[in-house]
């Protein structure tokens, strides 16, 4: 195993991100804080409390991993698209690492960031709201396995796109769509029966749930239902990082 | 002593089912400079990317310090420098903070002392600070350069080192090879400027279509293959060549008086002999004599128009 790659890999990620670290947390910021207005305090005074919560709070959980989500997929597509792009990326080619090394610098650094987002927008929501955390370790190991599964989903994005139209495709067409039907403003129980079926197979469901639950105590699904799922995404993410590094699928000529 | 890299039967067909490389062999011996010339699309990157891990054989081996480029990719990479063809930098990064990343990826601890030597050698020291999209196309390729060689590499890969470099920056880089060399890095360059290997380079090999034609000692090849020519300045013009002289194939120019007479370097017979007692029965007086090798250049082109 080399450390030091992995760290060199991970300091100049994380170098990127300071360098535009306005950038990087002033639109994630912004855009949450538009929504705590208008759903929190101009709608949301106007709807009931779910499960004993105010819906300002309600929604707290959910615009935070909306955020998390697309920031780590858009992270660790771009920072391994990139030098792909320049032709930098002969380097990590050439150089004596494996791909454990190379997944470890990338998307350590692109969930390191979007952890770093998740905080802020909770801060910030600690501005609009009122709510308590009820489970303080379980929200950070909630927080933590996500940007990991989603920064290892979009490192394969990053390593799969042949160009920048398809790097912002999937956020885009995927994952936006799945976080606002994965519960992000509303209960599930609130959606007819069908609907609620329909929903169980949205994955985003169970991240938001569980981060809900850690949070304020009450989950639409299963905790373990919840956990299970995200440990599930994580390992089919790591299992076709492996695959592709293997057969050099995209990778190799 | 075992080579220091060795290549046995590699060929590569790409994807598209174009053969690359028909199955090449070649030793390394260490510390040597070994010049690949060949024409443009003749398999020489290709050659180099196997090697480097950049690029997967569809058979045949490579080993370098006797680790296997595949198996022991982590041992033969650590030996191994390459600077690309291409120029690919990370354009908001600084040069030195680009060594640094480079030196990290193959597993070493910065050593600023070292990366210092290596900027100045290069005359990069000055702009150790500077981003890397801020530099001239010759500085990048100093970089390029620079990075290849920021974790000690024992084998140097030279992808094209001086395409689109100014006549002074050439010889410099020429200079820094022959630098390495006396370090004891072994170097492969590929080029098409033939007064390149022929100026620093110990052994040459031609590639073309994929094949490796030869490889020879530089001195050898141009000994082998090379024709001498020797010019005869005469003491008075030559209104024509004498009828007696005819089979020597003899060129005159009446600019500087001058016979000149190519012949075989390496044949039994040169035909010197004969030609001075033929022109001295010609009545003809010599002023000075001068023979010359023919260069690479010549020899090269010979060899490219002969096999196809
Ligand atoms: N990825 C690829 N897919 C298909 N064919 C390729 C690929 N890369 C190179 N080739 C072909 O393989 C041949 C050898 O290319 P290569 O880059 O090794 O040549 P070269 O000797 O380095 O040429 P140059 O002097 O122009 O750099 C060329 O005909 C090229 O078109
Ligand atoms: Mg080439």
């Amino acid at each position: 195993m080399n450390f030091h790659a992995v760290k060199s890999i991970y300091s100049f990620e994380m170098a990127r991100f300071f360098r535009t670290l306005s950038q990087s947390l002033i639109s994630p910021v912004l855009s949450t804080s538009l929504y705590f207005i208008v759903f929190g305090a101009a709608i949301g005074s106007r709807i009931e409390e779910i499960d004993g919560v105010s819906y300002g709070a309600f929604i707290v959980p959910g615009l935070i991993m909306l955020s998390v989500l697309t920031q780590s997929i858009s992270n660790a597509s771009f920072g391994i698209y990139f030098p792909k792009f320049l032709g930098s990326i002969y380097e990590l080619h050439t150089a004596p690492v494996s791909f454990v090394e190379i997944v470890l610098g990338y998307v350590g650094a692109a969930a390191t960031k979007s952890a770093l987002i998740g905080l802020v927008i909770l801060a910030t929501a600690e501005f609009f709201v009122d709510f308590q955390i009820l489970h303080m370790g379980a929200m950070l190991a909630f927080l933590l396995l996500t940007c990991i599964s989603f920064s290892l989903f979009g490192f394969i994005i990053g390593v799969w796109s042949k160009n920048f139209e398809q790097l912002q495709m999937v956020p885009l067409l995927v994952i936006t769509p799945l976080v606002f039907l994965g519960g992000s403003f509303y209960s599930i129980s609130m959606l007819p029966p069908f609907w609620q079926t329909v929903t169980l197979f949205n994955p985003v469901v169970y991240l938001i749930s569980g981060f809900r639950w850690a949070f304020f105590g009450t989950a639409d699904i299963n905790l373990g239902l919840s956990l299970g799922m995200i440990a599930l995404f994580m390992f089919v993410c790591l299992g076709i990082i492996g695959w592709t590094f293997k057969t050099g699928y995209k990778i190799k000529t | 002593m075992a080579p220091i890299l060795s290549i046995s039967n590699l060929s590569k067909q790409y994807a598209s089912g174009f053969q690359a490389l028909k199955s090449v062999n070649l030793d390394i011996e260490e510390g040597e400079i070994l010049a690949l010339l060949g024409p443009n699309g003749a398999g020489k990157t290709t050659l180099i990317s196997i090697i480097c891990g950049l690029v997967k054989a569809s058979s045949g081996s490579a080993s370098v310090g006797g680790f296997d480029v595949v198996r022991d990719y982590r041992q033969a990479r650590s030996l191994i420098g390459l600077v690309p063809q291409e120029i690919s930098l990370e354009p908001f990064q600084t040069v030195m903070d680009a060594l640094r990343f480079t030196r990290g990826l193959f597993g070493k601890r910065n050593d600023p002392a070292l990366l210092r030597r290596i900027l100045e050698q290069l005359s990069l020291w000055d702009k150790r600070d500077a981003k890397t999209m801020e530099l001239s196309g010759g500085m990048k390729r100093r970089v390029l350069i620079a990075k290849a060689l920021c974790h000690e590499p024992r084998v140097l890969f030279l992808d094209e080192p001086t395409a689109g470099v100014d006549v002074e920056l050439r010889k410099e880089m020429w200079e820094v090879v022959r630098q390495l060399k006396a370090d004891g890095v072994t170097i492969i360059l590929t080029t098409h400027y033939i007064d390149e290997a022929e100026a620093i380079a110990d052994r040459v090999g031609v590639i073309r279509g994929g094949e490796l034609l030869l490889v020879e000692r530089k001195e050898t090849l141009m000994q082998r293959m090379g024709k001498r020519q020797m010019r005869v300045e005469l003491m008075q013009p030559l209104p024509a060549i004498p009828a007696s002289l005819a089979r020597y194939n003899l060129d005159y120019s009446a600019e500087d008086r001058s016979l000149v007479y190519s012949y075989e370097a390496n044949g039994e017979r040169t035909g010197i002999a004969s030609l001075f007692a033929d022109l001295s029965a010609a009545g003809i007086l010599l002023r000075d004599v001068e023979t010359k090798q023919s260069s690479l250049e010549d020899i090269f082109v010979g060899l490219v128009e002969d096999k196809s």
